[in-house]
């Protein structure tokens, strides 16, 4: 298994761990019995995401695309963060192997679903704007 | 304490030991000859090849004809497994009887044989019931193949008692022994094992070198065809200087057995005392009747390749039945079939030590584990649910 480094550093120091007490949107996908959990913590102000933490139960690559998808949209307007692709994560890592992919499909899913719910809470139905949020098909594939 | 190197994953590979190399040199320089040749150089190469041959069939009280050398120990498990299969299937038996948790070099095989199989389940500490083995025999089957000693678990099978139920039932009995030599006493005569599988790099020799032992009433067809090397059962030039190597290490391995167990499995069980305290962890696999060097631990709320790619930033080699160590989605079949969940799986650590391990090897782990599996739990969702629950 060949990591980068810019992997491996977001791995050994994950930026934005934790979560938020106050929190106005909050994320989870993954489940355990694939090895995966991401929780994401967004405060929104004005339509910006002025604060965002993550927690995930995972490998390497499920840690360190956490990481750096907390560092893409930190500071970033929702609209911009709900355009962030898996593979935008992806490059801006330098690469993850092929089999850790998805660890990037659910960093992204996590944005998403943190977005959809603070659009809840504002009596918001999220789906025309954030789009229905697809289980990975590898855990499709793991339960068939 | 101070940043160090410990290599604690001595069941995935070990390094090639000074005896071993030196006894290899000069079969990699000057001795180079092609051991089938007739003049003095190609002479001295087959003498040193079935020099070795001795060795390794004394090692495992097996007779000199009775050893084979081969790339390693998947191929002596295939060969034994295919040969048998396409030896017997003729005469009608073309039944396989396994344990579910052998190793891929054994499951994928009969797997692509296509042959019809019944895999014999091991209790929650990893072990497998000799009755059970009878119960799985039919009249048409070919073969019997369990393994000697776990890789991931470290369990040690009653492999007399399951060699004595596959003589009286008359079905060939292999093993996989990989993980066993150099760790336990091997006699496959006073045993009864009819096929035996080793491999030289897990015993300080280098990779790509092992043995089939095998009765010669039952030899498997040929898996390799080409030259009459191996008395016309395994062709393809020797690779000298590896089996000089594996002879010489299975020589040292064997001899040294009774001190490496007193003195590894004390140190082993000082890991498993120190490393189950952390909460909500568990050991895998049966705490006595586990190979000398083998620790595996579940920590419940981590993913094992976080918690290996951390250990390896502090200087800690070991390995993890996780998936993402696996590449796939699904845990080790192992952890699996002693009963625990995915989720638990997932979090598993192997530590494999050796003669080498020191009591500062072991403290040095034991300071850096539970810190390790703090942070990580810090920062797992899944941790949090179990804490809530």
């Amino acid at each position: 298994m060949l990591y980068s480094d810019k992997v491996l550093d977001h791995f050994s120091n994950p930026r934005n761990v934790g979560e938020i007490a106050d929190a106005d949107g909050i994320g989870e996908v993954g489940n355990a019995k694939c090895g995966d959990i991401m929780k994401m913590y967004l405060k929104i102000h004005g339509g910006v995401i002025e604060d965002v933490r993550f927690k995930t139960f995972g490998c390497g690559a499920a840690i360190a695309t956490s990481s750096m998808a907390t560092e893409l949209i930190k500071g970033k307007p929702i609209e911009e963060a709900l355009g962030l692709t898996n593979q935008a994560v992806v490059e801006a890592l330098d690469g993850l192997p092929a089999v850790k992919v998805h660890c990037s499909v659910l960093a992204e899913q996590a944005i998403k679903s943190a977005i959809s719910d603070y659009y809840r809470r504002q009596g918001i139905d999220p789906e025309p704007i954030v789009g229905k949020i697809e289980d990975c098909e590898a855990c499709h594939d793991l339960e068939a | 304490m101070d940043k160090r190197f410990v290599y604690a994953d001595n069941a995935a590979t070990t390094h090639v030991s000074s005896e071993v190399l030196e006894a290899m040199l000069p079969f990699l320089q000057n001795e180079y000859g092609n051991p089938s040749s007739i003049y003095a150089l190609g002479r001295r190469a087959q003498k040193a090849v079935e020099e070795a041959r001795a060795k390794v069939a004394a090692a495992i009280g097996a007779k000199k004809g009775e050893i084979f050398f081969t790339s390693g120990g998947s191929e002596a498990d295939n060969w034994a497994v295919k040969g048998t299969l396409a030896r017997l299937a003729p005469k009608g038996k073309n039944h396989v009887v396994t344990s579910v948790f052998e190793h891929h070099a054994l499951l994928h095989t009969v797997e692509h044989s296509g042959c019809p199989c019944t895999y014999v389940p091991v209790d929650s500490k990893g072990l497998v019931d000799p009755a059970q083995v009878r119960a799985a025999i039919r009249p048409d089957t070919a073969i019997v193949s369990i393994m000697f000693a776990n890789n991931e678990i470290g369990t040690i099978q009653p492999i007399e008692e399951i060699a004595a139920v596959c003589r009286e039932a008359g079905v060939l009995f292999h093993t996989d022994a990989v993980q066993a030599a150099g760790n336990v006493e091997i006699d496959v005569e006073r045993m009864g094992i009819d096929m035996l599988s080793l491999s030289g790099h897990k015993i300080h020799a280098p990779k790509g070198v092992g043995a089939l032992y095998c009765k010669r009433r039952c030899l498997p067809q040929n898996l390799i065809d080409g030259g009459g090397q191996e008395g016309g059962h395994r062709a393809g030039t020797e690779n000298t200087a590896g089996i000089v190597g594996f002879g010489r290490a299975i020589e040292l391995a064997a001899a040294g057995i009774p001190e490496k167990v007193r003195q590894v499995s004390r140190l082993r069980d000082q890991l498993i005392s120190g490393l189950t305290q952390v909460e909500a962890s568990r050991l895998n696999g049966d705490p006595v009747k586990r190979l000398c060097g083998n620790v595996n631990i579940s920590f419940e709320g981590v993913e094992g390749e976080s918690l290996l790619l951390m250990l390896d930033n502090r200087g800690i080699c070991a390995s993890s039945g996780s998936a993402c160590t696996s590449g796939s989605l699904d845990p080790s079949h192992v952890l699996l079939a002693i009963g625990l969940s995915h989720e638990v799986a997932h979090g598993s650590l192997r530590l494999s030590i050796s003669e080498e391990t020191t009591e500062e090897d072991v403290a040095y782990i034991l300071e850096n584990v539970p810190p390790i599996v703090e942070r990580l739990r810090a920062m797992s969702p899944l941790w949090e649910r179990l804490q809530k629950n």
